[in-house]
């Protein structure tokens, strides 16, 4: 027999370790726990996105079990949908043709857009198991979600056909939201018709391609509509004294040898901020270039995301903002009216204009407004995102105010008839050395509870106040009518 | 209401089906309501991996014992059904009946030589099995063939398993034998060795490709707990630790980064139960990270790895590649997938071996793959409870080191590829493709089993040697034979 001490000396022998392996049974156990967590985290919240792409194969596959859903202005309007004709062929219709062609998009030829960006939403179906089972007895293919856009049908036809014949783009912005109301590029191409003018369409030169969405992709020189950020850093870096700003101008000034003239060399007198920024004199401008503490202006830009990555979920460009502590006198002078070497995107200066009309605060640009089924069964719903206070209340009151007075007594007094008060800025960007000007405005209204925030490039039109400020007239006619 | 009488109702139902294919419609709807059936049935089947720990009734474990084997066979036949009615291809029922054969062999067969041993690990081996079977028959006849084969002939091999275990009864004496022949092995490999993947890890006997740090791994834990199951004094862990930290060494000059890992974290896990000293864990984990670190910087094949995990979109025609395909799957499948057969996983690379997970989730849906991950822990913590209940030091520590092996594969691979971590290039043992990973992971699971039966059998004739004792019983079960 075993004595008793000696059976508790085996029995602990026998367990030596088990605690240990506990351990590692129980750590094991949470990493695993981790990773189905993260597998799950990953389907919720990114999978929709990462799928959507060129390389992903499986659209397909998909399309053969789904037909792809509609996109849907946010107003309730079909701008595209898929019809199937009596042998079972599915085709894709626009029927805005040309209207909507780069926001939305195109679906063959590689396709580009909301049809692109959307392209895995528009073919899943979120029937339910039960529906999509019904279907496929009828033989039928089951309907895909819909893509509900932020889009306003009749704002962008208004500015579609404001913009005639001319190049250029229109952004509009819903300040309060980030929503886009407005996204018309020109020239444009029917999206119907793609694939038989595929040849023309490719074969185009850069400054003609109809394929390219200029309001996101075109890099423009803001021209005088910059003047809105040096005006913002020069009261952010003068709180107090900015209001005693005086400058006299005579049509044409010197700085460290650097010549600065003014539109057309006219003498806009004795200036304070308000009436300098009123008439856009690039003299007065200029002078406050030359005090700029000119990192904290990068910055400034910075935080408005130039040369960074926007937050929006479609392809753009990145604006550009190269003025830093090393810039000299020429550059200096030439950046803070708008010119020198920044270059920025419709998109951008609306985003500008929008987060003033919206007190400092930005919100991130968006396109889709909710996923939804067929029957109208919302799958998912896109909130606003802030992207915080970029500037102070106080600032962006005061531009406001500057603001309203361009339409009152400066460049965009064309809009004062308007029965509500605009604020905003016109530019004219000067782009080669003849002095072709693209024209600029960006703006908002009503100024004190801004509904709509629009951002005009017309390409080598000439003035802002000529030929941007009327398309924003229609269109805040237009929207503010209701 | 006017009800329809009888004949028009029939004609109504003639119309109804008389314009479509029959066969088609069936075929549509099975294959569209099986996914979730398999989904179903898997969930209930994970649910049995741990409730059967909430009680401790004999009667009721073997009831769920018994109920998933039922599930495992219809699952198994449902899956058989979908891929006949994709292709009506007669060879995948010829396949699915010599399948069935086979599991059902491996079934009986091992409830019958392996008595006491335990049902849960034997049920999860044929799942993994059958699985496996099901998604490789599905991307590749050929490959599936083989597959069974090398099954099959494993399977009668493991049946002699428990009879070699209990003829060389001191295993453990042989520790410098197993470290000699393992380097040996790892060393011809890194001579003679063909490149596959990036890794040279193959040797190729005749036509056969072998890899042999598959069948390393196991002698290799044979001689880790060898040498501490006997001493775990320092100058011991130092000996045992230079010998394990060469079998890495070679493993990483072959480039096999995944079975490096699993070597190394095997070694820390059986040093730290045998030692009981948290020291050593730390120690190994710190002097692991800095390898880890300190071999990111040495090799470009690492660093090709870590960025190729940390952004595969930007590299995504080359290093990305695998793990964007990767996702791409098992996003676009959903938590639904795209039903057996539907989907593309042809465009994962190696979606029949390293990436088969992938492949898994994106036809059978991301739900299914949550589910394997969870029956992976199941087979692992059976495989402790099994370490925890030996009684003979060397088997408690082989036990517990294969079965670290085991789950930190299994890690390895479904991290990889769901991009929770950097992939490594590793199988999912038993699911996979490929004979040599199917032969030891099947050689893995036999030796536990094996061991397992022979410690119960040595408890068993210690219970009897103690019968006079009579109320002894309990604290004998526990004494250790002499």
């Amino acid at each position: 027999m075993i004595s008793r001490r000696e059976q508790d000396r085996l029995r602990r022998e026998e367990g030596r370790g088990n605690g240990q392996i506990l351990i590692l049974t129980y750590t094991m156990a949470a990493v695993f726990l981790c990773m189905a967590g993260y597998l799950t985290y990953f389907m919720v919240t990114k999978s929709q996105k990462i799928i959507n792409n060129p390389y992903n194969k499986r659209q397909e596959v998909l399309a053969k079990k789904v037909r792809k859903g509609k996109v849907l202005s946010g107003d309730g309007k079909v701008l595209a949908e898929t019809r199937t004709n009596r042998d079972g062929k599915d085709t894709r219709v626009y029927p805005y043709g040309k209207v909507f062609c780069h926001v939305v998009g195109r679906d063959s030829n590689s396709m580009t857009g909301i049809e692109r960006e959307y392209c895995y939403p528009l073919l899943t179906s979120h029937l339910g198991p039960l529906g999509r089972l019904a279907n496929t007895f009828r033989g039928e293919k089951s309907p895909g979600d819909q893509v509900v856009t932020t889009l306003d049908a009749g704002l962008q036809e208004a500015a579609y056909d404001a913009l005639g014949s001319h190049r250029g783009a229109v952004v509009a912005m819903e300040p309060s939201t980030g929503k886009i109301l407005a996204m018309v590029s020109k020239p444009a191409y029917d999206p119907n018709q793609v694939e038989e003018n595929w040849e023309e369409l490719v074969n185009a030169s850069q400054e003609d391609s109809k394929l390219i969405n200029r309001a996101t992709q075109g890099l423009y020189p803001p021209g005088s509509t910059f003047k809105i950020m040096t005006a913002m850093e020069y009261m952010m870096e003068n709180p107090e004294t900015y209001g005693d700003f005086s400058y006299r101008c005579r049509g044409t000034d010197s700085f460290s040898g650097n010549r600065i003239n003014c539109y057309g060399k006219e003498r806009h007198g004795k200036l304070d901020l308000q009436s300098a920024f009123a008439k856009s004199c690039n003299g007065a401008f200029a002078k406050i270039g030359t005090k700029m503490d000119l990192a904290r202006f990068r910055k400034l830009n910075e935080k408005f995301y130039f040369n960074r990555d926007l937050p929006v979920d479609f392809e753009y460009n990145k604006s550009k903002f190269s003025m830093d502590e090393d810039s000299d006198m020429g550059e200096i002078t030439q950046t803070v009216m708008g010119q020198g070497k920044t270059m920025i995107t419709p998109l951008e200066n609306a985003l500008i204009a929008s987060t003033i009309a919206n007190g400092g605060e930005m919100m991130s640009p968006y396109l889709v407004e909710r996923l939804e089924t067929e029957s109208g069964r919302v799958v998912t719903q896109y909130e606003p995102k802030s992207k915080g206070r970029i500037v102070d209340e106080w600032v962006a009151a005061k531009m406001n105010k500057l603001m309203k007075t361009v339409v009152n007594q400066g460049t965009g007094s064309a809009l004062a008839s308007l029965p509500v008060q605009v604020a905003g800025k016109t530019g004219s960007a000067e782009f080669d050395s003849e002095g072709t000007s693209h024209a600029w405005f960006v703006g908002y209204a009503p100024a004190d509870n801004p509904k709509i925030a629009v951002s005009i490039v017309v390409e080598g039109a000439g003035t802002g106040s000529q030929y941007a400020v009327p398309i924003a007239k229609k269109m805040f006619q237009k929207y503010l009518a209701r | 209401m006017k009800g329809l009488d009888k004949t028009e109702a029939a004609r109504k139902l003639m119309d109804f089906f008389g314009n479509m294919d029959v066969i088609g419609v069936i075929h549509a709807v099975l294959v569209e309501s099986s996914k979730y059936i398999i989904i179903i049935l898997f969930a209930i089947y994970t649910w049995h991996c741990f409730s059967v720990f909430l009680g401790n009734h004999m009667e009721r474990k073997e009831k769920i014992y018994r109920r998933q084997n039922k599930i495992m066979y219809t699952i198994h036949g449902i899956c058989a059904l979908v891929l006949f009615l994709n292709s009506l291809d007669w060879k995948i029922l010829v396949l699915y009946a010599l399948q069935l054969a086979l599991l059902l062999f491996i079934n009986k067969a091992y409830i019958y030589v392996y008595r006491n041993a335990s049902k849960m690990v034997l049920n999860n081996m044929l799942m993994l099995l059958m699985i496996g079977f099901v998604m490789i028959g599905r991307i590749s006849q050929d490959s599936v063939i083989r597959q069974m084969i090398f099954a099959a002939v494993i399977a009668v091999v493991g049946l002699f398993i428990p009879l070699i275990i209990e003829r060389f009864e001191r295993f453990d004496r042989y520790g410098y034998v197993y470290a000699v022949a393992g380097m040996a092995l790892l060393g011809v490999v890194l001579v003679f060795g063909k490149t596959v993947y990036g890794a040279k890890n193959w040797i190729k006997i005749g036509s056969f490709a072998v890899q042999p740090s598959e069948f390393v791994k196991i002698i290799y834990v044979f001689f880790v707990a060898a040498f501490l199951a006997r001493s775990t004094h320092w100058k011991d862990v130092v000996r045992t630790g230079a010998l394990a930290g060469a079998h890495v060494l070679i493993l990483v000059a072959e480039k096999d980064l995944g079975a490096a890992l699993i070597y190394y974290v095997t070694f820390l896990a059986i040093l730290y139960v045998a030692s009981q000293n948290a020291i050593y864990l730390g120690l190994g984990l710190g002097a692991g990270s800095v390898a880890a670190v300190v071999a990111y910087f040495l090799f470009s094949h690492v660093q090709t790895r870590v960025t190729a995990w940390q952004n595969p979109w930007g590299t995504i025609d080359g290093a990305g590649f695998q793990v964007a395909q990767s996702l791409f799957a098992i996003g676009t499948g959903g938590w639904f997938g795209m039903g057996l057969g539907e989907g593309l996983p042809t465009k994962i690379p190696v979606a029949d071996s390293d990436f088969i997970f992938a492949a898994i989730s994106e036809e059978l849906g991301a739900f299914f793959a949550i589910c394997l991950i969870l029956v992976e822990i199941s087979c692992f913590v059976m495989f402790v409870n099994i370490a925890l209940k030996m009684r003979r030091r060397f088997y408690k520590l082989t036990a517990l080191g294969l079965a670290m092996e085991y789950i930190f594969q299994v890690f390895l691979t479904i991290g990889g590829v769901t991009k929770f971590i950097p992939s490594t290039g590793v199988t999912l043992p038993l699911v996979s493709y490929g004979g040599s990973s199917v032969i030891s992971t099947t050689i893995l699971f036999c030796i536990i089993q094996g061991m397992y039966v022979l410690n119960c059998r040595e408890e068993e004739s210690d219970e009897r040697a103690q019968e006079p004792g009579g109320g002894e019983r309990k604290v004998a079960r526990r004494a250790r034979k002499r």
